[in-house]
């Protein structure tokens, strides 16, 4: 029996059922990631708007929305097929129960997409007329309420701050998992969504001027530092939860998931981040498109591998 | 009034009378559990101890789950149980993140989160839970914690510093209580689970949250077409698959 070989004080189970493995997986993920790009790129839009002219980003007035849009749709869509009664998601607008981030962020995430909606009739309204067809109500009422753009977009800001953040607090209430904690989890989703917004811009970027492409080489090389420098100390020196060390311990002695970490933050944090330092003195637009790609890539690895570990520990 | 459970870990023999009458009073599928009860071997041969520890949800008074819920499908009853109302759950799986100790499950064939609920429906008509019933040995304690004269409150007034409850750190304030428990025995890190060193098998992990043959696109076309209800023999595949603890995500 397995008692010859263990320690005088250590216990083994013998009989047990089997246990829970990983509950929330890979479509959480892409989840989170899509809901990254659909947030950051109204903060980069918004932070581009404050440091320079419209004309310098010619198509970002059309193009963040609909880029916005798409991404906050594959959310909503990964966020309904996780459920495993999907059609009862309308139970948390009939029936909410406002403890839960999960409730909020529902709410939140829905009046977000629709502002976004208006921003994007908007904008393909002015830029094509004819889009999808003529006479279609939509873009028309986009073409005759331009101003509203403006109106709408301080809202649409301060919208993004708790829609990005909210899985965060989602993590956090999950007290079961004590790798997720709120303070750092909020950051970490915050210099999520500048990356993957300044990532996900960097493709619509070639018309514009060399300063503005400049400022997301800057804003990508920032997140990517910071957020690297987050999920190391978090990585390394998580000392305070004897759940969190363990998870860690287990991950560090090369067991499930530690290659997929260090791959996602090669590509998706180191490599970047030199691209884009390096980019913002040579203004090269293929290389700052491939550290996009990276930062993407990368993400959604670190995401998917931070989402999984903690539930790989017995909970009983 | 406050229900609460209290096990006496000294009394307990491990026959699983308990798990097995909470499987047929509320008719939980196979493959899941609302009560069950762990074997954990301490010691080094021939000076070896085996201790039973049965598990079951603690209905916490500030109970995780019951917060992270987006619909109030689990809910906290009058009389303190944490209860589940299976025909709201979404099946996010949000409860199933929260609870510290790992007590919920999603129903395979419901596909909505289910657990113990101190058999709310047999205090409902006056009777006591069907574990404690079955239990020859009177090791499962149920009452009034706020009655000073009910069972359970003499009996943790009578071991006073004895009485434990799990992972007390995450300040849920569990409604259940151990006697004769220790580190090795409440604590899941205190103890290791060694593959193919079970007694009578070596699964470990299962491979599937819910239903196995209820993939994301049946989830949106169950209403309309149906869908089989799982088998024995499904969860006896699942069970003889050679598949590696590795693979299935656990350690």
């Amino acid at each position: 029996m397995v008692e010859n070989a263990i320690h005088a004080t250590q216990a083994v189970v013998t009989l047990d059922v089997p246990i829970q493995g990983i509950v929330w997986g890979s479509i959480i993920t892409v989840n989170m990631w899509a809901k990254s790009i659909g947030t950051g790129v109204v903060f980069l839009a918004a932070f581009l708007w404050f440091r320079h002219n419209k004309e310098d980003m010619p198509n970002l007035r059309w193009a963040m929305p609909i880029i916005a849009f798409l991404a906050l749709n594959v959310f909503l869509l990964f966020t309904l097929i996780d459920l495993h009664q999907p059609y009862r998601m309308i139970n948390i607008f009939l029936h909410p129960h406002w403890t839960s981030s999960i409730t909020v962020g529902a709410w939140l995430a829905s009046i977000f997409l629709g502002l976004i909606s208006i921003l994007m009739f908007i904008g393909v309204g002015e830029k094509f007329p004819g889009v999808p067809f003529k006479g279609c109500l939509l873009t028309k009422f986009g073409r005759n309420n331009g101003p509203l753009y403006e109106k709408l977009m301080p809202f649409l800001i301060f919208l993004a701050i708790p829609v990005t953040t909210y899985t965060a607090i989602i993590m956090a209430q999950s007290s079961a998992r004590e790798l997720w904690q709120a303070p750092t989890e909020v950051m970490q989703m915050m210099w999520a969504a500048l990356m993957a917004g300044s990532a996900a811009l960097i493709f619509i970027s070639g018309e514009w001027t060399k300063e503005a492409r400049k400022d997301l080489a800057l804003i990508l090389a920032l997140s990517t530092f910071f957020s690297f420098g987050m999920y190391m100390s978090e990585y390394f020196f998580s000392f305070k939860s004897s759940e969190a060390e363990a998870v860690l311990a287990f991950v560090h002695s090369g067991g499930s998931y530690n290659i997929e970490f260090w791959i996602g933050m090669t590509l998706g944090f180191i490599i970047p981040f030199f691209i884009a330092v390096g980019n913002m003195k040579s203004d090269n637009k293929t290389l700052l498109k491939f550290a996009a790609i990276l930062a993407l890539v990368g993400l959604f690895l670190v995401k998917d591998v931070w989402l999984k570990i903690p539930q790989m520990l017995p909970l009983s | 009034m406050k229900l609460g459970f209290l096990v006496d870990l000294n009394l307990c023999m491990g026959c699983k009378g308990c798990e097995i009458a909470c499987k047929v009073e509320n008719e939980v599928p196979l493959s899941t559990w609302r009560l069950r009860v762990k074997y954990i071997d301490l010691g080094t041969f021939p000076d070896t101890r085996r201790s039973f520890t049965p598990l079951r949800c603690n209905h916490c008074e500030s109970a995780p789950c019951e917060r992270i819920c987006p619909v109030s499908a689990l809910h906290y009853l009058e009389n303190g149980i944490v209860n589940i109302d299976s025909a709201r759950c979404i099946g996010c799986a949000g409860c199933m993140m929260a609870c510290p100790y790992g007590a919920i499950y999603m129903d395979p064939e419901t596909n909505t989160a289910d657990k113990c609920t101190y058999c709310a429906h047999r205090i409902e008509s006056g009777m006591m839970p069907a574990c404690v019933v079955a239990c020859p040995v009177e090791a499962n304690i149920f009452g009034d914690l706020e009655d000073d004269h009910s069972n359970i409150s003499l009996y943790i007034m009578e071991h006073k510093g004895a009485v434990q409850v799990r992972k007390p750190e995450k300040h849920t304030n569990p409604h259940h209580y151990y006697v004769g428990g220790g580190n090795q025995t409440l604590n899941p890190l205190a103890h290791q689970r060694i593959e193919g060193y079970n007694l009578f098998n070596n699964i470990t992990h299962l491979d599937h949250v819910g239903d196995k043959n209820h993939g994301i696109l049946d989830r949106f076309l169950a209403p309309f077409v149906g869908h089989d209800t799982p088998d024995n023999v499904s969860f006896i595949e699942s069970a003889t698959s050679e598949e590696s603890h590795e693979q299935e995500g656990g350690h």
